[in-house]
């Protein structure tokens, strides 16, 4: 065998270690899998007193399927048989009469935890990195090789619906709560742990009496709850997996293949492929990450306002040694306190948020840039304050330091003019909030530094973002499809459609948010600047304005196109519905927008153009991006 | 008293200089657990510290701490605080306790290492957060648990259950009075000051008078901007904490009149406003051998020439100083009167009031000290200028590192060249540090 590595110890109990030829992380690929059915027939012939599933990679035990395979799926058979290649196997491996037992340390996602869960018991190591869960609605699709049957089953319809619907994972000592893990050790007694776990015949863990009645005659219920649940998050005609999911589990009993026809319609459908690119061009940013051997420890943020702040916090939280300057402590501090907020939501044990918020260190008189491999400077636009700024700072930095501006409004070629070395001004652009953009545009400056650019690319992923390469222009990639979308938006208004008409017709278009409520969200004072530079000199909507004369400023202010009380805009959803071509209308200079930056190399290309977009703004991921969009439009027509 | 040989040994050896230091506001004990743990104290006011040094963290020889209560999480607090602080795994850090003196233990730690050759740039402090000394149960209520432990069936444990007393268990001891308490003559710290007044008839009055002072000098020491020794702190809520928040602007003699005797009460003198706060705080000093200032280019502030230890009749622990201070100016051929500025530990006013009346007691010199006669007048215009801890707070192990931190910037603004650091310590000791500007 190519991937599995099979010994038997002394006591009969056969261990499978799952080591893929030739890659970083395990995948069940075909190939994998097949050889899985010849080492359960290994087993079959000489059956072992028990089998322990482990990986034999660092990164994790099993990622999930070989989603390079989706690609070449193009017929309805093929789809078929792909669930049950998955479905039979692991029903085979579930039925075995020996013990099983899979030792899951690192991620262990989709199809991993698909194999898992058909093992008897399951056994997680409390590390960070340990991560379970079934995320293939993420892609579109549907756990349908036993996740849908297994799941309920062991930790009951309601938590199973929740992850499977959500895609969301468990780390290990919430799996191990939850009765996913049948117990959760740490590393150094793993083996003896899994050892003595697979050969103590304890009887499954099954879950209480009403989770077991909801997975069985009360199903309905639960499947009526799920649906209305998922109405509030995903419009079918956008996202059909979550409501297959919910139908396969209800009436199917989780087995995909007793309904061939939502495989057909589900695999194969615009949203999977479009998703499944998706995450293809997220890969391809990651990889922009990995073209330099550039490792930062020491971060310094100039600048403690909302972005500087949040930048701040998230490098500490992905490990970094981080200092954040500002004129004043007092102007540092709520900084922190947001910060103290985001350790304790992602890193939980008090001991991890303490290390965390130890790391973020409150720095006036900026001694931090003398130790930084990182300096972002996110002050406010002003070129001279800049200018300043950069002066002071480059004599202080280390030889090989990155450093960069946030600036979104600001030439890099004008910024640059003062430094002694021009060429090493990067621009790292993050979005707000940082905490759930994963986009950052890495800018290149002609006669940029390459290096430089490399740099920045790889301390953007090193923070668990996306770095997107973009050349300087008004905008970047981002802002400059956003503004004549969000010009569009207020024209509309401005020609008397109701904004919570605008904002309806948007969400229904698959956005994550309503441009209307976006430019409250952004603030009306920078949506107006940022208009100025983008849009060429053309008047302002008469309705940005008015409101902005009115220092009506959006959600900062309480109140902008929307009243706004607990953070949240009261829509009053009167003054009728949309134009018919309202969609049209939004989306076209944004499409339009995006494909000048094409054209002008602003962005390498089409496909990185819509990863910019996605995930940059959140652009209906389903669509694929606004130029995928447009050219299956196109398609459809000529069709 | 050292004889001839270890004097030429202290001379000998290399100089220890200081390089740089900082301390935390001094946090004065409100009701209940304050906002910081000691390990915080430390680390927020060490990291930055460290960050407007040329070197790294990483750098360090060693990091060491006093600590006279660190809370039952902070074992080997100084360990603790070096990770913390960003130190890295390799440099050691451990944790001294001389009660009192424990932040002046550290630095003499720190300059044994040094003069020995183990170490050359040492990070040394002291910190404590008495608003979160613990409360203990008593011996009867462990004894209730350890008798829990043993009862197997749950009737067992119900009966033993129905043996416990509300009283037992709603007497908790207060672990920052046992702290505060001699454990071999059983006087509160208060009731040994209480003994100086006495023996040296200190009035009342003049407590008062000593501690309205301290704390005018204090104010008058933040308005021309002589903490800026202090690194302010932050919480988890973003609060600032940037000042020593027991100084009060409102202190007057009427005011201290108003107070009961805490210590011995009805009858007696020293009262919670003429005594030390009880207070949270953390300082730091850096030292460096000659080497290290040359390998890292640092300019140092000023440098330790001579330090002292001295033990004395626990009963009357508050003239450490004296005991302290008289062998280092003897060993040095100095009187009181060349030493340009004193920080003089204000324990207890009545203590700092019976050293001063000590050195002018020809009987006191005399049996004690062994002296000729009475060692001389204490300038009081030259000691605790900025005031002291009666206003400023007693972190009991942060305290004698502030006082050399604080020492140095006094000689250094004023162009002084000698200075002396001097506490005394609950259980009969004394320490003194001798500076000098560079």
């Amino acid at each position: 065998m190519k991937h599995w590595i099979l010994q038997r110890d002394a006591d009969g109990v056969a261990w499978a270690m799952l080591d893929r030829a030739g890659e970083a992380a395990n995948a069940l690929s075909a190939d994998v899998m097949a050889e899985l059915g010849e080492l359960l027939d290994l087993m079959e012939r000489e059956p072992p007193k028990a089998l322990i599933f482990r990986s034999g990679k660092e990164a994790g035990f099993i990622a999930g399927a070989d989603i390079e395979e989706f690609k070449r799926i193009d017929s309805p058979e093929k789809s078929r048989a792909l669930v049950a290649r998955g479905w039979d196997l692991f029903n085979r491996l579930a039925a075995v009469r020996y013990p099983t037992l899979a030792l899951v340390r690192g991620h262990c996602l989709g199809g991993g935890l698909e194999l898992a869960l058909a093992c008897r018991y399951l056994l997680v190591i409390d590390e960070p990195g340990t991560k379970l869960g079934l995320p293939e609605v993420m892609l579109g699709i549907f756990p349908g090789w036993g996740g849908m049957l297994r799941l309920p089953e062991r930790v009951g319809p309601a938590a199973a619906l929740d992850l499977m619907l959500t895609g969301k994972t468990l780390d290990a000592k919430r799996a191990k709560r939850m009765g996913l893990a049948d117990d959760c050790v740490p590393p150094r007694i793993m083996m003896p742990a899994a050892k003595q776990l697979v050969l103590s015949s304890q009887p499954r863990r099954r879950p209480p009496l009403l989770q077991r009645l909801l997975n069985g005659p009360l199903k309905f219920v639960v499947a009526n709850g799920a649906r209305k649940q998922v109405a509030k998050k995903a419009r079918p005609e956008h996202y059909p997996a979550p409501y297959a999911i919910i139908d396969i589990w209800a009436k199917h009993g989780g087995n995909a293949l007793e309904a061939p026809e939502i495989i057909d319609r589900i695999v194969r459908s615009p949203t999977a492929q479009n998703l499944v690119r998706v995450f293809f061009l997220q890969e391809r940013l990651k990889a922009f990450g990995k073209a330099a051997d550039f490792k930062a420890q020491r971060v310094h943020i100039v600048g403690a306002g909302v972005m500087g702040g949040d930048i701040a916090a998230w490098c500490a939280l992905r490990g970094m040694t981080v200092t954040l300057q500002d004129q004043s402590l007092e102007r540092i501090s709520p900084a922190l306190a947001r910060a103290h907020k985001l350790f304790e939501k992602r890193l939980r044990e008090p001991l991890r948020v303490r290390a965390a918020f130890d790391r973020l260190i409150p720095d006036v008189a900026g001694d931090g840039v003398a130790h930084a491999d990182v300096v972002i400077e996110a002050i406010f636009e002003s070129v001279e304050a800049k200018h300043a700024l950069f002066k002071a700072i480059e004599p202080r930095l280390k030889p090989h330091a990155v450093l960069a501006t946030n600036t979104s409004s600001l030439k890099i070629e004008d910024l640059r003019t003062v430094l002694e070395k021009p060429e090493r001004l990067v621009g790292i652009h993050f979005f707000n909030p940082v905490a759930l953009m994963p986009l950052v545009e890495v800018v290149e400056t002609a006669g940029a530094d390459p290096a430089a650019v490399k740099a920045a690319c790889a301390f953007v992923k090193q923070i668990d973002k996306l770095p997107l390469p973009v050349k300087s222009a008004p905008g970047f990639l981002v802002n400059a499809v956003l503004a004549p979308y969000m010009l569009a938006a207020m024209q509309a208004v401005d020609e008397g459609v109701a904004p919570e008409a605008v904002d309806e017709a948007m969400l229904a278009f698959g956005m994550p948010m309503g441009p209307i409520e976006l430019i409250d969200t952004v603030g009306l004072d920078i949506a107006m600047a940022a208009g100025k530079q983008l849009a060429g000199g053309a008047e302002p909507p008469h309705c940005l304005t008015e409101r902005v004369e009115k220092s009506q400023l959006g959600k900062k202010s309480g109140q902008g196109f929307y009243k706004w009380s607990n953070g949240k805009p009261a829509k009053v959803g009167a003054g009728g519905t949309a134009p018919a071509d309202l969609v049209e209308r939004l989306t076209a200079p944004l499409i339009t927008a995006a494909q000048r930056l094409v054209d002008e190399g602003v962005v390498e290309d089409a496909d990185l153009a819509d990863a910019g977009v996605i995930f940059g703004t959140g652009f209906a991921p389903f669509t694929g991006g606004p130029l995928q969009y447009a050219r299956n439009n196109q398609e459809r027509r000529i069709a | 008293m050292p004889d001839g040989g270890l004097i030429m040994a202290m001379t000998m050896n290399a100089p220890i200089y200081i390089v740089d230091g900082a301390r935390t506001p001094f946090l004065k004990a409100q009701k209940g657990p304050g906002p910081f743990a000691a390990s915080d104290l430390a680390t927020q006011s060490g990291r930055a510290l460290l960050l407007r040094q040329p070197f790294s963290p990483e750098d360090l020889d060693e990091v060491i701490l006093g600590c006279a209560a660190p809370s039952p999480d902070e074992t080997n607090i100084g360990r603790m605080v070096a990770l913390r602080m960003g130190c890295g795994r390799k440099v050691p850090g451990w944790t001294v306790m001389r009660n009192c003196a424990s932040g002046m233990q550290a630095i003499d730690s720190a300059i044994a290492n040094i003069q020995c050759g183990r170490s050359d740039l040492v990070l040394a402090g002291g910190v404590d957060a008495l608003s979160r000394a613990p409360l203990l149960y008593s011996d009867a209520m462990v004894r209730w648990f350890a008798g829990m432990m043993q009862m197997k069936t749950l009737g067992q444990k119900a009966g033993h259950f129905l043996k416990l007393r509300p009283g037992t268990l709603l007497s908790p001891v207060i672990g920052l009075m046992k702290g505060l308490t001699d454990p071999v003559v059983g006087l509160l710290m208060g009731q040994t000051a209480e003994n100086l007044a006495w023996k040296f008839g200190i009035t009342r009055n003049q407590m008062d008078e000593f501690s309205v002072r301290s704390h005018q000098r204090a104010l008058a020491g933040r308005a021309a901007g002589h903490f800026a020794e202090i690194v302010p702190v932050v919480d988890a809520a973003g609060k600032v904490y940037g000042e020593d928040d027991g100084v009060r602007p409102d202190a007057s003699m009427e005011g201290m009149a108003k107070l009961k005797p805490f210590f011995d009460k009805k009858y007696g003198n020293i009262t919670a406003a003429n005594s030390s706060q009880i207070t949270d705080g953390a300082a730091w000093l850096l030292l460096a051998s000659e080497a290290a200032l040359a390998k890292w280019n640092l300019k140092p502030l000023g440098r330790i020439v001579d330090s002292q230890w001295a033990g004395l009749d626990p009963a009357q622990m508050g003239l450490g100083p004296v005991h302290a201070s008289t062998p280092i100016l003897q060993r040095h051929g100095l009187t009181l009167a060349d030493i340009d500025y004193w920080e003089l530990n204000e324990a207890f006013a009545a203590q700092v009031l019976g050293c001063i009346a000590a050195w002018q007691s020809e009987d006191y010199c005399r049996t004690e000290l062994e002296l000729e006669g009475a060692f001389g007048a204490l300038d009081e215009t030259r000691l605790n200028v900025d005031g002291g801890a009666v206003a400023i707070g007693h972190p009991v192990g942060a305290s004698g590192t502030r006082i050399v931190l604080h020492l140095l910037d006094v000689l250094r603004r004023n162009n002084a060249k000698r200075g002396i650091a001097t506490i005394c310590i609950g259980g009969g000791l004394g320490g003194a540090m001798l500076v000098e500007t560079c």
